[in-house]
């Protein structure tokens, strides 16, 4: 056991990481506003990728489909927001946490239904196979390039969150929708819109996925899980314990697998009972939110 | 300015208010005044649609305001300082006025709106970014009512302004008012502080058991201890 060898395992638990940092960031942002537990979330993922294949399908361009997945699921978020979502605001959290595990079923079998049961390949782009040399060893260019993806849209997300006019919209909305109302403000817009980039963070994750973990209609059930880990870890609604607790069960993850490979899927389970037991609320989580 | 007429409202099965009528004249200052629980509150969330069982008619400029959401109100002109101030937590003092601006007809000038309350307001002029929670509760009650202000209305509602704060604070808070109803802002006030809220007011309603039981000229009324006894003492 070398010291490369764990790093070259630390760095493929961010890159694994990075794919729950993006889900759980859509899936932590729509409860910290909308206080609904989207169990759609993963199936948004899914589709993501098929959307990814079709439009690769189509203009044969792995960057426009990487821009068009979040812009086309993020819109079928909004439109399922604004049609079956709406209606149950004010009845309590378990409504649409049903109305959301239905969904997910129901895009589920339309997938099954329009593209087939069977997996569909996904290769990586070309100019991102093979490895690079980063001096201490090989890494996959293509985890590199999820790496940057993922730290990339934190960025974006920062900034339009911190410096923005909307951002600071949804800072507040998520504290206290009521006065934002008083002052003016059509939260059911700011609810749409937020649900719509939650959906599309989750389908952009999706189409990322997609070369490493292969496109079929059922990739989207462990993602559900692994992403519920991640945000009970960092806490519901928090952001910043999304990215942290994310990058945290990745490499939870690859380092099991370095040492004790029949554990791996156990362990994520094992750092979530721990953070459990001694912080009800995750990392990150505001208090009277879980616990 | 604002009429209201025969305002019903209810939470859950409980019928808190019971057909309440009263008026708020251009540049007027009127103060609705009542025990505890008499349903002022409520009126007032009522008028701004935050109560979702409610019947009657909201006459905000002439428009029948009932039935519209919430949101729509600060942009006719309507602003509402609620009871418990609601200085959003993680926001600093400068964010929580930005959001009085952002859905505001004034969102382009915010500069000019920001430096302007800096010169009203000099107690958060020198805490701009500070978290506005760490305020005192004098000061988060200065940044609720400039931040109802940003928008620059045409009509300000204040749900108990002086709650909590320290008499000093008072005494220049009530000389706001005063210079703003001066300047031509609308004002209609929930108090306890009933002799502060007269000395602002041209005329008041009082309130009990969610009815309007008696209304006159402010100056009346505080020449009138029996009623204020009767209906205020708690």
């Amino acid at each position: 056991m070398t010291f490369d060898l764990i790093l070259l395992q630390i760095f493929t638990g961010v890159a694994l990481g990075s794919i729950f940092v993006l889900v759980a960031l859509g899936l932590s942002l729509i409860f910290g506003l909308l206080t609904i537990v989207n169990f759609a979330h993963s199936q948004f993922f899914m589709l993501g990728a098929y959307v990814g294949v079709a439009v690769l399908g189509l203009t044969g361009n792995f960057w426009v489909a990487l821009l068009a997945v979040p812009l086309i699921v993020g819109a079928i978020g909004m439109v399922c927001e604004r049609v079956l979502i709406r209606p149950l605001y004010g009845r309590g959290i378990d409504y649409p946490l049903l109305l959301t595990f239905g969904l997910g079923l129901i895009i589920l079998e339309l997938v099954r239904i329009v593209a087939g049961t069977e997996g569909i390949p996904f290769n990586t782009p070309e100019g991102l196979t093979g490895a690079m040399d980063l001096g201490v060893f090989f890494f996959p260019k293509y985890r590199l390039f999820l790496i940057a993806v993922t730290a990339l849209i934190l960025v974006a997300l920062w900034v339009f969150l911190e410096k923005t006019p909307f951002g600071l919209i949804i800072r507040a909305g998520a504290r206290d929708p009521e006065i934002v109302q008083v002052l003016g403000v059509d939260v059911s817009k700011v609810w749409l819109i937020v649900f719509g980039i939650g959906t599309g963070l989750a389908a952009l994750a999706g189409v990322l996925a997609a070369p490493i973990r292969g496109v079929f209609p059922e990739m989207g059930v462990p993602v559900l899980v692994e992403a519920f880990v991640v945000t009970v870890v960092g806490g519901m609604g928090s952001l910043l314990g999304a990215v942290i607790a994310g990058l945290a069960v990745g490499i939870t993850l690859s380092m099991t697998s370095l040492f004790y490979p029949e554990m791996t899927t156990l362990s994520m389970f094992v750092l979530m009972a721990v953070v459990l037991i001694f912080r009800p609320r995750g990392l990150f989580g505001r208090a009277g939110v879980l616990d | 300015m604002l009429q209201v007429e025969n305002l019903n409202a209810w939470y859950g099965r409980s019928h808190i208010l019971q057909g309440i009528g009263f008026t708020v004249g251009q540049g007027e200052a009127v103060c609705l005044i009542g025990r505890n629980g008499a349903g002022k509150t409520t009126t007032l969330r009522t008028v701004m649609g935050l109560v979702a069982r409610r019947t009657g008619a909201v006459r905000f400029k002439g428009e029948d305001i009932i039935g519209a959401p919430t949101h729509r109100r600060l942009g006719m002109g309507l602003a509402y300082v609620p009871e418990d101030r609601r200085i959003v937590r993680g926001l600093t003092v400068l964010e929580n006025l930005r959001l009085g601006l952002v859905a505001s007809p004034n969102r382009h000038k915010e500069a000019a709106v920001i430096d302007r309350i800096a010169e009203t307001f000099p107690r958060l002029r020198e805490r701009l970014h500070q978290a506005g929670d760490t305020l005192s509760g004098g000061e988060q009650q200065m940044l609720a009512i400039a931040r109802a202000l940003a928008a620059d209305p045409e009509m300000i509602m204040l749900d108990e302004p002086s709650e909590g704060i320290m008499p000093v604070l008072v005494d220049e808070m009530f000389e706001l008012f005063a210079r703003l109803k001066r300047e031509g802002l609308t004002i209609l006030i929930v108090e306890q502080n009933v002799e502060r809220a007269l000395q602002l007011a041209d005329r008041a309603y009082i309130v009990d058991q969610g009815e309007i039981v008696h209304s006159g000229l402010a100056a009346d009324l505080m020449a009138n201890p029996e009623i204020q006894e009767k209906y205020c003492a708690i």
